[in-house]
């Protein structure tokens, strides 16, 4: 909106034309969220619980079920400043999906005998005896609904942003919500503290990064619209350096958010620190959202500027995958492995990004659903291997669970294979498509550096699997507790999901590819 | 060769195992005996119906590849499913459904309820055994290399476990080893098996991963030379060719000897078996480039292997080392490209595969006797308290040794006849590697079956039925084929002509008496 403000300046102010129908998706989540402020103000506290999971998902269906009822539409709308089309949607409908399962994962309450994942009372000091005393109270925290409904809508608006200053609202709506909930952990809530204030700090400043580089990109073309920020630069071909600049800083910006090297710090922390529903659900669904924006910024926006941000793209590429991929092996905490594996996956998403390429996007969005899915299942594992303390996140306490629990071994032990790209499970078929669009593209190198990277990703989550199964159990050993059927829907979609995508790939990259590629 | 069936054999075939796995696997806890009968009934099926494939092959045929199938599967990607089987093929699914119900009935009671010492189900290692049989099939007979790539990179994982869960004390590092040097190569794979699919869309418009399709292509030498390296990289750490066979001694110690002759006896054939059906035909120019290079590889692995055999004190890692002594004339036959020797290399591992089952389960019903020491110097005159066992271990012996009248004589002598055609001076060097297999194979012999008892020896039982059933079927086999080779030669003679055909290469004219320049191969 704020878009249609600075385009059309000079001329009398005409009431914009919203195209409710083509936004439903993303007005109904951000709705629920509105109604789900109002739920925490007007509501007594015994019933707020099963009225905002009602609403939750009520409202997540309700927006997957828009978004299915679009798939033939394509459009730019709301003045310019969103579009739909087929990639948008599709990332769209794999976000709430995602959320769907991250909200089942958040809604478990059966696992920690005090409660759910979340602390009692954020305001409590941790330690303190005010917190001693919502805990035996029974207290719960149903804000986290409000928090996570509006994080959803961000993430919905992030990937379909037609212009900078929507990219960056949609940016921002989606991370402060995540900043908060990160800090929000019933267990070890100094770390989950630190880790939030980490998350927002660091956050800040890429945002910052943002929006500077937005201002310049504005600067150089007088438009924050991605087509018309292409037509500029099309008409000035010669490389300003302002534009360079511009380009970096935009960048930098929203590689913090799918954490590829050098702006990844942030991730092993926040990972470890966040209640773990949340961090498999951020997991999955930032980077789905995150690399929306960046490939629609790079394909839409600065597609013509291609020769100039490829090289700088395939260095960033290639450390992603190999720094992730070496840092992870000396991990002794599943949550900061899997923090670092993330990092490693960005890398080889990136691969579709540089191809520059129908193929190359179709890549990228197959692996990011094939990796959202193996993520957050990977995540429902870890909820449920548990000792005295909370969740045993410290590997020596997995050793041989294979045979404690065979059965909850054996999945994990599949989403390891995934992720490392095994034959027969989605991560392949994923791999395999970025690959084939990187070769295709040329970029034959980058993919030599990316099978490194996979043999040595391939080593250290073979390594859990070692662990499982071929150790003994010891007294240290973790339990792995029975979940409650939230947890255990979330964790057959992740399984399903895997093996599906992994021996008929064919619908979804059908579905894909008839998607076709990004609305101007 | 679009020669249909109406009846999908190679899949029902492929299915049974893997269906039995699932059996197995829910089977419950307490009856691990009826497991493993249920394991030993699928695999024997699975040999009945491969005895009914084979009788149905048509040797005489014109056409190649028979029993095909071909499916879409992955049309985004030119993916099929299509699988088909040449004589080479034939004879190797063959070999596995042979070696699979024996390696079943060896290991019956090798696999014990988990204790401190192993942490696997019973089940659980019959039920592996029977999915990697599935992957073992599917990797003979897949006509899509995207389909033989899965099966190649799948057919890792229950070695993995198999190693990995009930293999000996140093199981866990062997099983990483060997898991990430076939990790290696099978990426490096990948990333070839992209180019080629890359390349054939620049050729004919369409990408393809089709086997038929993908030999016709004329691709440009110097892009066949560097997607040639991937997939022999990949086989090379397979078969295991020096100096890529480091994984293999730690492999084959750690595992069960069920396991071993598993691995060795027909998945590391998987690396041969790509060499002829893979590189030669797809990257024709490529494997003319490189074969001095392979050959002088070859060689080295032949005399390498051969000598550190000489040197081990540890039975399995002597077996180990020895296999990757004789993979160097498998490979060796291949890259002379003679009819006879590309022959003689299919004869050879199959011949390998039934001398590597007899020699490891031999050795293994030994070790069993003495708690699992796999040191020659813990034996010594076994042949007077089990003089059962001494014998079939001098058989297996003499079978690797390459005895004139067992079948590995007749893969050897058509492997170095095929390399005299060509190259005489390797030929000539190759034989001396004869000399070095027959000293360190006796050698072991002499030492742990002959002289005085050794403590703790004198009681051991000699061989039980169920061991002597195993052992007879492939002494029978190595005899029956070492005399009568026809049935085998029959089905790969024409597969190996038309590989040679499709590679453009000729045998060279005999250089001694007959006049004739007729390129027909010499049929033994």
């Amino acid at each position: 909106m704020i878009a249609v403000v600075l385009a059309t300046d000079a001329t009398p102010w005409v009431m914009p034309s919203i195209e409710y129908r083509l936004l439903a998706p993303i007005l109904i989540v951000l709705g629920a969220g509105v109604i789900s402020v109002l739920i925490e103000a007007f509501l007594p506290r015994s019933v707020r619980r099963p009225i905002q999971l009602t609403l939750v998902f009520t409202a997540l269906i309700a927006a997957l079920i828009a978004i299915i009822s679009l798939h033939d539409d394509r459009a730019v709308v709301g003045q310019g400043a969103l579009v739909v089309d087929g990639p948008g949607l599709i990332m769209q409908g794999t976000i709430v999906v995602i959320a769907i399962l991250g909200a089942l994962l958040m809604a478990e309450r059966g696992l920690d005998p005090s409660g759910d994942a979340f602390a009692p009372r954020a305001s409590a000091l941790p330690g303190s005896e005010d917190e001693r005393q919502f805990t035996a109270r029974g207290y719960f925290q149903t804000e986290i609904w409000a928090f996570f409904l509006f994080a959803v809508g961000g993430m919905l608006m992030f990937p379909v942003s037609n212009d900078l200053l929507m990219m960056f609202v949609a940016l921002e709506v989606m991370s402060l919500p995540l900043y908060l909930l990160a800090g929000m952990a019933r267990r070890r809530r100094l770390l989950s503290q630190e880790a939030a204030l980490k998350y927002f700090v660091l956050g800040a400043f890429s945002s910052a990064f943002f929006l500077y580089g937005s201002a310049l990109l504005y600067g150089f073309s007088g438009s924050i619209s991605f087509p018309v920020i292409a037509e500029k630069l099309a008409a000035n071909p010669g490389q300003s350096a302002l534009v360079l600049i511009a380009m970096a800083l935009v960048a930098a910006g929203l590689l913090f958010k799918i954490g590829a090297v050098p702006f990844h710090q942030w991730t092993p922390d926040v990972y470890q620190g966040a209640p773990t529903p949340l961090t498999g659900f951020m997991a999955a669904a930032v980077k789905i959202a995150a690399f929306g924006a960046l490939l629609r910024l790079f394909y839409v926006a600065l597609g013509g500027m291609r020769w100039d941000w490829i090289p700088v793209m395939w260095v960033i590429a290639a450390l992603t995958m190999v720094v992730g991929s070496v840092i992870a092996l000396t991990q002794s905490d599943i949550k900061r492995m899997l923090a670092y594996s993330s990092i490693a996956q960005a890398g080889f998403i990136l691969l579709g990004v540089i191809a520059a390429s129908p193929e190359g996007l179709a890549g990228a969005i197959f692996y990011l659903i094939s990796y959202s899915f193996t993520t957050i299942g990977a995540f429902a594992i870890i909820m449920l291997v548990r000792d005295d303390t909370g969740e045993a996140t410290h590997l020596s306490k997995w050793a041989g669970l294979g045979r404690k629990s065979p059965f909850v071994a054996s999945i994990f032990a599949l989403f390891m294979l995934s992720l490392a790209g095994i034959p027969l499970t989605s991560g392949f078929i994923g791999k395999f498509s970025v690959f084939t669009a990187a070769i295709e593209a040329g970029n034959t190198w980058l993919v030599i550096v990316a099978v490194v990277a996979s043999l040595i990703a391939a080593f250290f989550y073979l390594r859990v699997v070692v662990l499982m199964f071929f150790t003994e159990p010891t007294e240290e050993t973790a339990t792995v507790a029975v979940p409650s059927v939230f947890t255990t829907i979330a964790l057959a979609a992740g399984a399903t999901v895997t093996v599906l995508l992994g021996i008929v790939p064919q619908p979804l990259l059908e579905l894909i590819i008839h998607a076709g590629v990004f609305v101007r | 060769m679009t020669f249909v069936n109406d009846f999908p054999w190679l899949t029902v075939l492929a299915l049974i195992p893997l269906v039995g796995s699932f059996v197995v696997v829910l089977l419950p806890k307490s009856m691990p005996q009826l497991a493993k009968q249920v394991a030993l009934a699928i695999s024997l099926l699975v040999l009945a119906l491969t005895i009914v494939i084979a009788l149905r092959f048509d040797g005489s045929s014109e056409l190649p590849f028979q029993f095909i199938e071909y499916h879409e599967w992955i049309p985004a990607f030119g993916i099929t499913y299509s699988l088909g089987i040449d004589g080479i093929g034939l004879v190797l699914i063959a070999l596995s459904a042979i070696l699979v119900p024996l390696t079943i009935v060896a290991g019956w009671n090798d696999v014990e309820e988990p204790n401190s010492e192993s942490v696997g189900s019973v089940k659980g290692y019959f039920a592996l055994i029977l999915a990697l049989e599935t992957l073992m099939i599917g990797v003979f007979a897949a006509t899509d290399v995207f389909l033989f790539y899965v099966c190649f990179e799948a057919m890792l994982i229950p070695v993995y476990f198999m190693i990995g869960r009930y293999g000996g004390p140093n199981r866990s590092y062997a099983a990483m080893k060997f898991l990430i040097y076939s990790l290696l190569g099978g990426l490096f794979m990948l990333a070839s098996m992209i180019g080629l699919f890359v390349v054939s869309g620049q050729i004919t418009g369409v990408g393809t991963f089709n086997w038929f399709q993908l030999v016709g292509l004329d691709i440009d030498p110097t892009t066949q030379k560097l997607l040639f390296l991937g997939f022999f990289f990949a086989f090379a750490i397979k078969a295991p060719l020096w100096p890529f066979h480091t994984w293999l001694p730690d492999a084959a110690s750690a595992a069960k000897p069920g396991t071993a002759v598993l691995l060795i006896g027909v998945l590391d054939k998987v690396g041969t078996f790509g060499m002829i059906r893979y590189c030669l035909p797809i990257f024709p120019a490529a494997s003319e480039f490189y074969a001095p290079l392979i050959i002088g590889m070859a060689l080295v692995g032949i005399f390498y292997g051969a000598f550190v055999a000489l040197g081990q004190n540890d039975m399995k890692r002597l077996f180990a080392y020895s296999s990757m002594s004789h993979f160097g004339f498998i490979v060796l036959g291949i890259f002379v490209f003679t009819t006879i020797g590309i022959s003689g290399s299919v004869v050879y591992m199959v011949a390998h595969g039934l001398s590597t089952a007899a020699i490891f389960l031999t050795a293994g019903f030994l070790m069993q006797r003495r708690r699992g020491s796999s040191l020659i110097s813990d034996y010594s005159g076994v042949n007077k308290p089990a003089p059962v066992l001494a014998g079939f271990f001098l058989f297996a012996a003499l079978s690797s040794l390459a005895l004139p009248g067992l079948v590995s004589f007749i893969g050897e002598f058509m492997v170095l006849l095929g390399t005299f055609q060509r190259y005489m001076w390797v030929g000539g060097i190759a034989t001396l590697g004869i000399v070095i297999t027959a000293a360190y194979v006796l050698r072991v012999y002499q030492k742990s079956m002959t002289g005085s008892v050794s403590e703790g020896l004198a009681s051991i039982k000699d061989l039980g039925k169920r061991e002597i059933s195993v052992l007879v079927p492939i002494a029978a086999l190595t005899i029956f084929l070492g005399l009568y080779p026809a049935p085998v030669l029959n089905v790969v003679n024409p597969a190996v002509e038309t590989v040679m055909s499709i590679i453009g290469q000729t045998d060279p004219p005999p250089t001694v008496g007959l006049t004739s320049t007729s390129s027909e191969g010499t049929q033994p």
